[in-house]
């Protein structure tokens, strides 16, 4: 490799590697600020704003989801499995794949009393596909599989 | 001798001629095999696929979102690498291929995010959500736009080139961004069905039509980068022998083929 292509050829890996190096640090810097939500530990043990608009998440516990009989309204239970767990509370029209064990995104405010009062609510679903004939034999690829995804964050 | 090989490629690949000869037979190819496997893979995937338990039929909106994100990633480290290569070597046929992928790199990053719009609406009850894994997606389409309206702003072909490759390399760092985004943060995104180590989180009949698709997106890139490439040639070209000799000397239905 002659000099001059040698230099350019240095001169290049530098311009990645600093541009690389750049990203990394704003990465690390942003920290916390890249996650969409906050997972259910950070909302038990209090790390969560109050009464500021927020997003958090969980898997809807089983048998907590409670239905008004002549509203819209509902309250239900966010849980990561973990042994961290938080009550939402939401009025309005549920998305299709809400239903126990599955992933949930709830966009609100956490009000004094420690419930998450919901504005908005999106279902998460995990990267598992199944027909439903195959389901229905073997009891799920994993309605709690993404669990680990409201875990603490690396 | 694998390394002499390589080395004589190497230096014909600086022969915009060279490539053109050659590419002849590779478009034809990768047309074809293109209109197959999209064509086969289209119907096995909406007709024959099975539905899944949860999403239903919206699921299957994933047939053309993932081939799409895949070959627009794809085609963007094909551009970093063209880009370090053209900085370094200072090989014509580097800017060549960035001005060939970059409109349909910037087409397939349209059609992921609007696909994974549409597929978002009824599944996460939302069109858009700003997540790591969107937010990333749209740098990457940015960055597309942005080489494009920078080539389109630049009148002289040295200086052209030279930016074009460094912005191409520089953003290679979303690359990866995008890759992990899903790993790294809470995004409402899902994370990889497909990953290296471990097998598909999908059973076979589901996965397969997905396959056929992603070869079809890829044979497909390769055939329109190619043809752009081959067109791009003929115009930088076109005062030279070889060129006036190519098209004077060839009958009409090889010029067709080549454009």
């Amino acid at each position: 490799m002659n000099p001059k292509r040698k230099q350019r050829l240095y001169l290049t890996i530098f311009l990645f590697v600093v541009a690389s190096a750049t990203t990394a640090l704003l990465i690390l810097v942003s920290g916390e600020n890249m996650n969409m939500f906050y997972p259910p530990i950070d909302v038990a043990s209090g790390k969560v704003p109050a009464d500021r608009q927020i997003r958090a998440g969980g898997m809807v516990l089983e048998n907590s989801v409670d239905r008004q009989p002549d509203s819209l309204a509902v309250r239900f239970v966010l849980t990561d499995y973990q042994g961290s767990f938080f009550e939402v509370s939401y009025v309005g029209i549920l998305p299709d794949l809400f239903r126990e064990g599955q992933g949930i995104l709830v966009e609100g405010k956490l009000d004094a009393a420690g419930t998450f009062q919901a504005e908005r609510v999106l279902a998460k679903h995990d990267e598992n596909y199944m027909p439903p004939e195959l389901m229905d034999l073997q009891q799920g690829p994993g309605s709690t599989a993404s669990a680990s995804e409201f875990g603490t964050p690396l | 001798m694998i390394f002499s090989a390589l080395k004589s490629f190497w230096h014909k690949l600086g022969s915009p001629r060279w490539f053109f000869e050659m590419s002849q037979t590779w478009v034809f190819v990768l047309g074809w095999m293109a209109l197959l496997l999209l064509a086969a893979g289209f119907v096995w995937a909406i007709a024959f696929a099975p539905a899944d338990y949860q999403q239903g039929n919206s699921f299957r909106i994933m047939y053309v979102h993932v081939p799409a994100a895949m070959v627009a990633q794809s085609l963007y480290i094909g551009m970093g690498v063209a880009g370090f290569i053209g900085l370094v070597w200072r090989m014509k046929l580097t800017d060549v291929a960035i001005a060939a992928s970059l409109p349909l790199g910037m087409l397939l990053t349209a059609l992921a995010l609007f696909t994974g719009s549409v597929w978002g609406r009824p599944t996460w009850n939302s069109w858009w959500e700003w997540d790591g894994r969107t937010v990333s997606t749209l740098v990457l389409f940015f960055l597309y736009v942005g080489i494009y309206a920078l080539r389109e702003a630049i009148p002289g072909q040295v200086l052209r080139a030279r930016a074009s490759a460094v912005i191409a390399l520089v953003g290679m760092v979303n690359i990866p961004i995008i890759k992990f985004s899903v790993e790294w943060w809470h995004t409402l995104h899902q994370p990889a069905s497909f990953t290296i180590m471990e097998k598909p989180a999908m059973p076979v009949e589901m996965w397969a039509p997905l396959l056929v698709m992603v070869l079809g997106f890829y044979t497909f890139a390769g055939f329109t980068v190619l043809s752009a490439m081959r067109l791009e040639i003929l115009q930088r070209e076109a005062g030279t022998a070889w060129v006036s000799a190519w098209v004077s000397g060839q009958d009409p239905l090889d010029l067709k083929k080549g454009a």
